[in-house]
């Protein structure tokens, strides 16, 4: 079996899980909904002012909700021993993780997708920059964000109190890019400064992290 | 070894005494800052230890990874808490001396904020230590470890055009370019000393994470003969 088809059929098998249950989607949707309501009140911003702090608002938003999903990334797994049944199975286990981690990213990008009609909507935002470079940003921001969620995940479930355990150790290593997708958000939609410098430092941030998280995953997996 | 270990020790301790001499009585006072300037010889070498205690670490992370051996996993975990150690110390004394230098305590420069998120990344792994069960421990802190390690350039990287981008509001400041001689003289003097107090440091964490694993050891063979209290 290659790692093609095997990412394949459990990233196939993750995905109609979710169409069917729809666990992670409708939790973080409505997390997010959440954060961006309480947002409102405590900043109350005006639209000149929303659009300065919209790149932290939105992140910090999807930052918090893209946690409830990964941590329910392995959960499913731990049921009925299947984790270790894949760990016995001589399929490769890099293919798990791809599966996992493209199925995250999936459910934050369509996450995303929701929810950036209600920021404009609730803060009146309106990009001077443009979209594509928007898109850009939210693709490698989320990419960013996924990957190394997923690993820490899967790190977390191994220990005591796992869900607290994840935002704790991905938070600090993601400092970086959660930098790097809030000034360039900011930077796009307030069209003062040139998101070039972020952009091309979250593709490095995502080339170096996917790299190192593929060399450590069996690792991890086989963990005892 | 332990004559040897003990000797170093001695020798530290006598050094430690020299060179915080050299920094509070022999160094010149600096013009403009005074005296307070003299935390200069603690905050410097503190940093450096700091540095060189998450490099160790990051080596022995690799170390266990390739090798799999307790001694390994026990060096990962002292250098880490020694270097959390030497990082607190590097972020209290820093405010302590910015405040009447600067006027403010905290500004969110390049280097202040890198060694924050430092101190945040090797804060975690120490949490994860303490949460993850039983056997995988070692495996986990060592993964993460590789993480934080890989982090820092980016951090440091990113940071830095942070703050190039928007100019804070604090200029200059902190550079020591042109150290009077007498200066360097103390600074190196504590420099080393630093660094052997680190040294000493992790050697003991290291004894101690030894031993704690041979009581845990023992009391797990214990149980297993039904003979555990």
């Amino acid at each position: 079996m290659t790692t093609l088809t095997m990412t394949r059929a459990t990233l196939l098998k993750d995905l109609r899980m979710e169409w069917r249950s729809k666990d992670a989607i409708n939790s973080m949707l409505f997390f997010a909904l959440l954060v961006v309501v309480i947002f409102s009140f405590a900043f109350n911003p005006t639209a000149e002012e929303s659009r300065r702090i919209a790149g932290g608002l939105v992140w910090v938003a999807f930052l918090f909700a893209a946690v409830v999903a990964l941590n329910q990334t392995w959960a499913r797994e731990l049921r009925n021993q299947v984790l270790d049944a894949y760990r016995v199975s001589p399929a490769p286990p890099n293919a798990l993780f791809l599966a996992k981690a493209v199925g995250n990213f999936l459910f934050v990008v369509v996450l995303e997708g929701l929810m950036a009609p209600l920021f404009v909507v609730f803060y009146e935002l309106r990009s001077v920059g443009p979209l594509w470079q928007l898109i850009v940003v939210a693709l490698l921001g989320t990419w960013a964000l996924v990957v190394n969620g997923t690993f820490f995940a899967a790190l977390s479930i191994r220990t005591r109190s796992r869900e607290i355990m994840l935002p704790l150790i991905l938070f600090p290593i993601s400092i970086p890019a959660l930098l790097g997708m809030v000034d360039a958000t900011t930077a796009i939609l307030t069209g003062e400064a040139s998101p070039d410098f972020w952009i091309k430092m979250l593709a490095v941030y995502d080339v170096v992290f996917t790299a190192v998280c593929l060399l450590l995953f069996e690792t991890v997996l086989n963990a005892e | 070894m332990k004559n040897i270990f003990v000797t170093f020790v001695a020798l530290t301790v006598g050094l430690l005494a020299f060179s915080t001499y050299q920094g509070l009585f022999v160094a010149p006072t600096e013009q403009t800052m005074g005296e307070v300037q003299r935390i200069f010889y603690y905050h410097v070498p503190s940093a450096w230890t700091a540095g060189v205690c998450f490099f160790v670490n990051f080596l022995a992370s690799v170390a266990y990874l390739w090798k799999r051996n307790a001694a390994s996993d026990a060096l990962a975990a002292a250098s880490a808490e020694v270097g959390v150690m030497f990082c607190t110390v590097v972020l209290i004394t820093g405010p302590i001396w910015a405040r009447p230098v600067w006027g403010i305590w905290w500004t969110w420069d390049a280097r202040l904020t890198t060694t924050l998120v430092l101190w945040l990344i090797y804060v975690s792994y120490l949490v994860l230590r303490r949460f993850a069960a039983g056997g995988q421990t070692q495996v986990l802190a060592a993964a993460l470890a590789i993480f934080g390690f890989v982090d820092v350039p980016i951090v440091y990287m990113s940071i830095r055009w942070f703050r190039t981008q928007h100019p804070s509001p604090v200029m200059g400041g902190g550079e020591n370019s042109g150290l009077d001689p007498a200066m360097l003289h103390a600074f190196f003097w504590n420099l080393l000393s630093f660094t052997c107090v680190g040294i000493v440091l992790m050697v003991l964490r290291y004894r101690l994470q030894r031993l704690e694993e041979k009581v845990e050891a023992t009391h797990a063979a214990a149980a297993l003969q039904g003979g555990a209290q």
